[in-house]
């Protein structure tokens, strides 16, 4: 179990919305400080964000320990674990950063999509904080936090933009038109790209969450003794699938075994993966060009926990460059699931006068395209 | 004293309020429709007394067993609202409100409350009422099959809750019609009980820090290791 802290007391902050007079209006814009609560999954975060200084700080405290001799996320231990966790981790953060409790002007927390007993505890405590601290509320949309975090970066990019959310959960390219405007170009079809390569390290016999394993071993592996397919390439569209490839990952495993009676050597193991990590860097890449040139675009956002691949990271990061674009993604540890990005899209959603109703609910399954946009003027 | 107590556990969602001896509850039967309607329920009760959070002694809550999400819901509400306004907490359980209320509304006083807890089993126990009118757990809470239910002695015992909707032929069988003086199995736990036991567990020093509000399940069994 890991529980880790970030603060940034001076955090030099420029991102769209931040400035304290609108560009349009010239007039004074709104300042808030937003709480912002992630339980979606197996990672509890909680932050504080402001739309003048940054992130004041947050942290995250990680499941994996407990879901690991399961071999995936147990919902219900996880739902356990997050109301163990929530106010201890808010304790510390205002501890940690110093700041009053009266100085939040409002509470973010993720509504969906997610495990809905999880999502539930996260729901439960921030609706009850705002209603008695009287600030409003907002349920914020987990992808969108993640499509957003780049944001929480000393230069963020701007709208209008191409984003590839690459996680556990999800493989979506969508088009980024502003906060709210997302349309959906392509999606896996099967498993996630997080999800292909966490299976395929349980085949290789890594401990759980094997992908980060698997990607660290990719390192010292052969790129050229094993090819793997890079699956839905030939066809049109934008959409993705996993799946196949973790079925090639089996069979060439099974000969492997075979030729090496029984036992896999350990640069076996690394050539392996260092041979699925190729396909799947390659197919990400080649629907992310497919996917910046249809629509025009100069900018690719990556987000999402598989966005941390340094491989992934430097080759999108080339093919940017040639097309004369350029990459944006979040620092390593805002990739993967945190409340910072739920408290920086929450205060974006804030600033454009959302307040919840006194309820709240889980939407595990909540289309992206159905957000409401947050107009540029009061953003 | 003043304060305030919320159950979400059983198909009911409610609320109640005391302040110096009198009460004020909301409750409504709506399954799968308390995170809608709790924290509303909340705000009318402290808008109508004319009060704010920060005049309140304590919050209490029912900390389960019941449904997991149902138990879930109040502890975070609780958590939420206990931590936003530095209040301490009394966890009450949500088979000792079930019991109590059954004194209250039925003048039983030997009461085993029962819920339905699935799987052939029921979250079960027994309670007496004492001379201050407050029921007294006998033995301890648990999560038992139906037919390994502690059989209490005596008779003229009262059972009540979901537990005997589901499995009441075969508790009745089971534990010997003799025993029992009647039963009432739509009963549902109120905050009306959660609050009367949380004022008396307030006073005797059983408050907590909202961090400490936290779920009784009793059931912690709830996933089973790969088979490698």
């Amino acid at each position: 179990m890991i529980s880790h802290w970030v603060k940034r007391a001076n955090s030099t902050h420029s991102a769209i919305g931040l400035q304290n007079y609108s560009p349009l209006t010239g007039k004074k814009t709104k300042k808030m400080r937003v709480l912002g609560i992630e339980t979606s999954c197996d990672e509890t975060g909680v932050a504080l964000f402001d739309s003048d200084q940054g992130l004041l700080g947050h942290a995250v405290h990680s499941q994996t320990e407990i879901h690991a001799e399961f071999g995936g996320v147990v919902p219900e231990l996880a739902s356990r674990d997050h109301v163990r966790k929530v106010l201890p981790l808010l304790r510390g953060l205002f501890h940690e950063t110093g700041i009053e409790r009266q100085t939040i002007d409002g509470i973010a927390y993720t509504a969906g999509p997610g495990l809905v007993g999880a999502l539930l505890v996260g729901a439960a405590v921030g609706r009850s904080l705002a209603w008695a601290w009287k600030v409003p509320a907002v349920a914020v949309h987990h992808m969108e936090g993640h499509l957003l975090a780049p944001m929480l970066e000393s230069e963020p990019p701007a709208f209008p933009f191409v984003a590839l959310l690459v996680s556990g959960g999800h493989t979506q390219l969508v088009h980024v038109a502003g906060i709210g405007c997302y349309q959906l170009l392509g999606e896996s079809l099967d498993d996630a790209a997080g999800e292909a390569f966490d299976k395929t390290a349980k085949l290789l016999d890594l401990p759980y969450p094997g992908g980060p394993e698997l990607a660290k071993l990719a390192e010292s592996g052969n790129p050229d003794r094993y090819h793997f397919p890079r699956p839905m390439v030939d066809r049109p569209g934008l959409d993705f699938s996993f799946s196949g490839l973790k079925t090639f990952a089996l069979n060439t495993l099974q000969d492997a075994k075979e030729r090496e009676g029984g036992n896999l050597s350990a640069q076996t193991v690394a050539d392996l993966s260092r041979a699925f990590e190729d396909a799947v860097v390659d197919t990400l890449l080649i629907k992310c060009r497919r996917a910046v040139r249809q629509t025009n675009s100069k900018t690719l956002v990556m987000a999402g926990g598989v966005s941390a691949n340094r491989r992934l990271r430097r080759r999108i990061g080339e093919m940017m460059a040639k097309e004369g674009g350029a990459a944006y993604y979040p620092r390593p540890e805002l990739c993967t699931d945190n409340g910072a990005m739920i408290a920086y899209a929450g205060c974006q959603r804030l600033l454009g006068g959302t307040d919840e109703p006194l309820s709240f609910s889980a939407r595990p399954r909540w289309p992206m395209e159905s957000l409401e946009a947050v107009s540029s003027e009061t953003n | 004293m003043k304060l305030l107590a919320i159950e979400t556990a059983t198909e009911a969602c409610s609320a109640a309020l005391t302040l110096n001896g009198e009460l004020s509850l909301r409750y409504q039967v709506k399954p799968r429709g308390h995170s809608e309607l709790i924290l509303g329920m909340l705000d009318e009760l402290l808008a109508e007394a004319g009060m704010s959070l920060g005049q309140l002694d304590a919050m209490a809550f029912g900390r389960g067993p019941g449904s997991f999400t149902g138990v879930r819901i109040a502890t975070g509400v609780v958590q939420g609202v206990a931590f936003a306004a530095d209040l301490p907490v009394v966890p009450v359980s949500t088979l000792a409100a079930l019991a109590q209320r059954a004194y209250r509304e039925l003048g039983e006083s030997r009461l085993l409350p029962a819920y339905d807890a699935r799987m052939q089993e029921l979250y079960w126990a027994a309670y007496q009422v004492n001379s201050s009118g407050l029921v007294e757990l006998m033995d301890r809470e648990a999560v038992v099959a139906v037919e390994k239910v502690p059989v209490p002695s005596g008779s003229e015992w009262y059972g009540i809750g979901s537990g005997w909707m589901s499995h009441g032929d075969q508790l009745l069988d089971y534990l010997g019609r003799d025993k029992l003086k009647g039963i009432e199995p739509a009963m549902l736990c109120s905050a009306q009980d959660i609050a009367i036991l949380g004022e008396n567990g307030f006073r005797q020093g059983r408050a907590v820090a909202p961090e400490q509000a936290l779920p009784v399940y009793l059931r912690d069994n709830v996933a089973t290791k790969k088979a490698c």
